[in-house]
């Protein structure tokens, strides 16, 4: 059955069946017993967190659907990661050719809404003295 | 007058609590202005070539990053098309026109720069504030958010505070840590106490963000409103961040299963020096068309710290209200501050809440302080353990729900102690420092963590340090109330951390529900459209929210059930022929149905005095019940009338009493004692000494009587049922019978 993005929410409750673990198991799979289950299974996928932004975006929600669709794209990254990309985009600590590089890793690990957004930065940062010097 | 004269009065004013803070005029070029600043900006949107080249009379060479960012990511020029054509007065009807649904208003809000919502939402007055903001709340019913921390950072008692927060309906609970080392174990005291209270409520321990993703990342906490954002460039930098470093730390922590709520609010940027002359609310302006740009489902507004800032300035606290109603128009949840004290004055402080209280808020409170003020580690506890009977009382008033639940002392021991011992349990399963039985009774006793031994903190922080090494997750939590006998935690913790596969919770206000459904604005959603429709505190929710602790059932009161009665009836009154006599005239309930007066005095002792006092003072006492009345004016009169020497003492059941005589209007008399409450058996024995002399003919000084003004707030409710008590003993046609005082064997 198809996602219908204004009916099907909340998930866990209305369309268990499209929601999986990283491992792929499913809702009803999940239970406190199960020895099959680790910390790593219980948390959302990329597929999820897509769906959710599906959900945000047929309620008018745009920017909250873009930040949801770039959570996707930034759940596979380690938490290292991600730290050292906030670090880099915050006030004067990367040149712009350091916040392109990250743009272009981050088109590689095929997050290109993050890789746009970063890129976003570039220009702003210029003109605002907020790159490294 | 000499110039060191003062007045008691002024002197008197200046003790008050109010007068300990300062209230200042207007200084805009510091930012010390409300709203509608002299250097405010005209609101514009020039757009060329589908491009916009002016954003609120600036050109784009003079835009700053915040500029930029809302430009780029926050503005709809399709909408902004539209909105143009519409003048400001326009738009602020709509927000008020019960016909004009939210999300329209939403809608067009996606259209307006930053000076122009400021523009628009000025213009509403402190009530079409709150019409406005009840209309435009995102999700439908309110919900409120506690704080629990306490500054031993005792494991017992986060527990057990997080669980009667939880009890009382509380759907967030956050805490903190005065010490980051702390950060795990006190994430692990309030997930397990909370979901000991009432499964699904979502935690979250305000740490700095590399702490807080690993907490979020292990399934110890689930949402987070760390993420400050501020209205001017310099100070956005100073906060070490930039529009672009926020938003991307908002993805960050929804990549990890937490729901995310910026911070904003009036008067920042003039704490920091940096507001560039601006008004307040234009600020926050720019704050909430960024926090909306970056993908924030909701805010944390309405000044929050700086609160008694914006309170300093003229129409501040309609400021803060204003914030909150344009948080919730952009389409943002909305945590309404009411966290950190706005004022030492209690009448103020709560002037200021009713703003957020009566249209009611996604979270009314970013922050109740669910324990005593001096264990709030947030600087917090405007409003706290203690003011919990009024919040409940003032929600019962208004019938009105601002998110607290009533929970009895037995049940909240109960909860408590639950608690207590599940984080033990934990603790113990994983080898970390014992919690004592002593911490266990105390945690659920106690007033705050001064009533609690030490902990061993140089222990503790080793323990905190192993659940980040050893990566000990929620689900860990879980296994281990499950092994030691705490099934019920067990599951409720196990659901949250299943609840962050579906993510549900990431969406704009979303709560959960304790049996686990993700209630918020998209399932959810706020539509009042006028009288009979949205959120209203009726049905079995009402029932629940008045029927609190220390309300009684009104017909307990007043009752004289197996109390053997003071007075026997003889037979029909008769006018009396002797010249010195008094008639001490009773109520149609005295001695029976009624056995006290208000104060608690018998009616036996009451009578026993009056006589002693007519014998006194030289005349001879007569007891008559009046059955017509159970007016005081009328029993005093009709005794009058009996009496010999037309002088009769009236006296009602509940201790009202009057000295009335026979030729004056029932509703005249020589003395009245209206204030029942204060009068002593001294009392009645001088009003009986005073009768007396009124029907000899001395000079009688008036019987001294005591003025208190409170009586009325304390007792009208027993006068009420006292007075009904003795109203439904009357019978208009039965005459005025003779007493004598019951085991008495002589009249009188």
């Amino acid at each position: 059955m198809g996602f219908d993005p204004t009916g099907d929410y909340p998930l866990g409750a209305r369309r268990p069946d499209l929601v999986r673990t990283p491992g792929g198991l499913q809702l009803r799979e999940l239970a406190l017993d199960s020895a099959r289950i680790d910390a790593a299974e219980l948390r959302a996928t990329p597929e999820t967190l897509r769906l959710q932004a599906e959900v945000a975006r047929a309620a008018g929600r745009v920017q909250l659907a873009d930040n949801l669709l770039r959570a996707a794209e930034l759940a596979p990254l380690p938490d290292e990661t991600i730290l050292e990309i906030y670090t880099a985009l915050r006030p004067r600590r990367s040149t712009a050719a350091e916040l392109e590089a990250w743009a272009d890793q981050l088109e590689r690990w095929n997050a290109p809404a993050t890789a746009a957004f970063v890129r976003g930065a570039v220009g702003v940062y210029a003109e605002r003295g907020l790159l490294a010097v | 007058m000499p110039s060191e004269e003062r007045s008691a009065r002024f002197v008197s004013r200046e003790q008050r609590e109010l007068r300990r803070e300062l209230l200042i005029e207007p200084l805009a070029e510091l930012g010390l202005v409300a709203m509608d600043g002299p250097a405010d900006p005209q609101p514009s949107l020039v757009v060329e070539k589908g491009r916009v080249i002016e954003l609120d009379g600036r050109r784009e060479d003079e835009w700053d990053a915040l500029d930029h960012f809302v430009v780029r990511y926050g503005l709809d020029l399709d909408v902004a098309r539209e909105a143009a054509a519409l003048d400001d007065a326009e738009i602020a009807r709509r927000l008020v026109d019960v016909d004009v649904p939210r999300a329209e208003l939403v809608r067009l809000s996606r259209g307006l720069t930053p000076a122009r919502l400021a523009r628009v939402i000025s213009m509403l007055d402190p009530v079409e504030l709150m019409f406005a903001l009840k209309k435009l709340r995102a999700r439908r019913a309110p919900a409120n958010q506690a704080h629990v921390t306490n500054l031993k950072e005792n494991p017992a008692l986060l527990a057990a505070d997080a669980a009667e927060a939880a009890a009382r309906g509380f759907a967030e609970v956050e805490t903190t840590v005065g010490v980051s080392r702390y950060a795990p174990l006190n994430a692990i005291a309030i997930l397990v106490g909370s979901q000991t209270g009432r499964p699904g409520v979502l935690t979250q321990c305000a740490v700095e963000e590399r702490l807080n993703l690993r907490l979020a990342i292990q399934g110890l906490v689930t949402y987070a409103e760390t993420l400050s954002v501020y209205g001017t460039e310099p100070v956005f930098v100073d906060g070490d961040d930039t529009p672009w470093s926020k938003a991307f730390l908002a993805s960050a922590y929804a990549s990890r299963g937490i729901k995310v709520r910026f911070t904003s609010g009036g008067g920042s940027e003039a704490l920091m020096g940096e507001s560039q002359g601006k008004s307040m609310l234009y600020l926050e302006a720019r704050c909430l068309s960024l926090v909306r740009a970056a993908g924030s489902q909701g805010v944390q507004n309405g000044s929050i710290s700086c609160v008694a800032l914006v309170l300093a300035v003229p129409g501040g606290t309609r400021e803060v209200l204003a914030e909150n109603v344009l948080a919730a128009w952009l389409g943002l949840e909305v945590a309404s501050g009411n966290d950190a004290i706005a004022s030492h004055s209690a009448i103020r402080k709560t002037a200021k809440l009713m703003g957020q209280f009566l249209p009611g808020t996604d979270f009314v409170t970013s922050g109740y302080s669910s324990m005593p003020r001096y264990d709030n580690m947030f600087g917090g506890g405007n409003y706290d353990a203690d003011d919990l009977d009024e919040w409940l009382t003032i929600q019962r008033d208004w019938q009105v729900d601002a998110g607290i639940e009533p929970v009895g002392e037995e049940d909240a021991l109960a909860v408590r102690e639950r608690a207590a011992r599940a984080v033990q349990a934990v603790f113990d399963a994983f080898g970390f420092p014992p919690i004592t039985e002593n911490e266990v009774r105390l945690a659920t006793t106690c007033l705050d963590s001064r009533d609690l031994p030490d902990r061993d903190r140089a222990a503790d922080v080793l323990a905190g340090d192993r659940v980040l090494a050893e990566r000990i997750s929620g689900l860990d939590v879980a296994r281990a109330l499950e092994e030691r006998g705490f099934p019920e935690t067990a599951a409720a913790i196990f659901e949250m951390q299943r609840q962050r596969v579906a993510a549900d919770y990431l969406q704009t206000s979303a709560i959960i529900a304790p049996d686990g459904t993700v209630v918020s604005a998209v399932n959810d959603e706020n539509r009042y459209s006028g009288p009979g429709t949205g959120y209203r505190l009726e049905g079995e929710r009402w029932q629940r929210l008045q029927q609190l602790p220390h309300s009684i059932d009104a017909r307990v009161l007043g009752g004289a059930e197996g109390i053997q009665n003071a007075v026997e009836e003889l037979h029909v009154a008769s006018v009396g022929d002797r010249s010195d006599e008094v008639v001490i005239a009773v109520g149609p309930a005295f001695g029976g149905a009624l056995a006290e007066t208000i104060n608690g005095l018998s009616h036996r002792d009451v009578l026993a005095e009056l006589v002693a006092g007519v014998r006194e003072g030289g005349a001879e006492p007569r007891l008559v019940k009046i059955r017509r009345s159970s007016d005081v004016a009328f029993i005093g009169h009709d005794g009058a009338r009996l009496s010999g020497s037309r002088i009769a003492v009236g006296l009602q059941s509940k201790g009202t009493t009057l000295i009335h005589r026979a030729d004056l209007e029932p509703l005249d008399c020589l003395e009245l004692f209206g204030m029942a409450p204060s009068l002593t058996l001294q009392s009645y024995r001088q009003i009986g000494r005073n009768a007396a002399g009124y029907a000899l003919g001395h000079p009688v000084a008036p019987v001294p009587t005591v003025l208190d003004n409170y009586a009325r707030a304390k007792l009208i409710v027993r006068t009420t049922l006292l007075h009904a008590r003795e109203t439904a003993e009357i019978d208009r046609l039965a005459p005025p019978v003779e007493l004598r005082l019951a085991g008495v064997p002589t009249a009188v």
